[in-house]
């Protein structure tokens, strides 16, 4: 059997739906940003195979896999400075307990 | 045929390892499961002949965005605490379900216009030229120090000392 645009676009389903369990169901906002870094790895893999499998010479997926990967580097250094103030302030990431805002 | 074996080992190493990143208790054995399962994603985009991306992956990802995961582990003394369900977790666990379920549907059902040609390789010399060449991607390419400048600022700021 060969592996065709069908089996990296279920795996990429697989990997979103493990980031999006994780993002909705921990209180560790470290997991949670984990979980975030994996579903935009599998929104990756579905942009890489798109550009393999429909437009093969015009590579426009990975450039936009590229662009991904840039704006997930920059969401992760503020996402984790982020909690690392909140930790100073409140010396809790538990984001159960982070609810100043919530009446 | 070596492409398919390679293709099913690294997709069960990425499943399993992105598993183990939800499911572990310990936080720090957490993160590095998630540096496993970036490189076996890295692996996939070598099999989809993507070979500049999967170096992208290897450096940005592994390297840098792992380190500062751990960095912020290790500075915020949760590793005791471990990682808990908050108690939105079978709610979660459905939605997760029904949104692969709903998606794989649609992924499997739809006739994808897929082209025999073979893919170009190497990649780096025409991802060059798509992103600095005449009608490439100039303007956004310019736009991302801006966001990176942005982002740096932004966290030196968040995490000085008062």
């Amino acid at each position: 059997m060969t592996i065709g645009l069908e089996h990296y676009l279920i795996l990429s389903t697989i990997l979103f739906s493990i980031g999006l369990y994780g993002a909705l169901a921990k209180r560790n906002a470290i997991i949670i940003l984990m979980s975030i870094e994996l579903m935009l790895n599998a929104v990756n893999i579905a942009m890489v195979a798109f550009s393999r499998y429909i437009v093969p010479v015009l590579l426009t997926g990975q450039v936009f896999a590229i662009f991904i990967i840039v704006v997930a580097a920059a969401e992760a250094a503020v996402g984790l400075a982020i909690i690392m103030a909140i930790y100073r302030g409140r010396e809790t990431i538990d984001v159960t307990k982070i609810d100043l805002m919530k009446w | 045929m070596g492409l398919v074996i390679a293709f099913w080992i690294l997709a069960v190493v990425a499943i399993s390892a992105a598993l183990s990143v939800v499911l572990l208790r310990n936080v720090f054995r957490a993160a590095l499961s998630l540096i496993l399962c970036f490189l076996a994603v890295a692996g996939i985009f070598v099999t989809l002949s993507a070979d500049f991306l999967a170096a992208v992956q290897v450096l940005i990802y592994v390297g840098a965005i792992a380190v500062l995961i751990i960095l912020a582990i290790m500075l915020t003394r949760e590793v005791q605490r471990g990682s808990p369900s908050n108690k939105l977790r079978i709610p979660a666990f459905i939605v997760a379900v029904l949104f692969l379920g709903v998606v794989s549907f649609a992924m499997i059902n739809t006739q994808w216009p897929v082209v025999g040609i073979p893919p170009q390789e190497p990649t780096t010399s025409a991802l060059a030229g798509k992103l600095f060449g005449e009608g490439g991607f100039i303007l956004p390419l310019e736009i991302v120090p801006i966001l990176l400048l942005a982002a740096i600022l932004g966290a030196i700021v968040l995490v000085r000392e008062k």
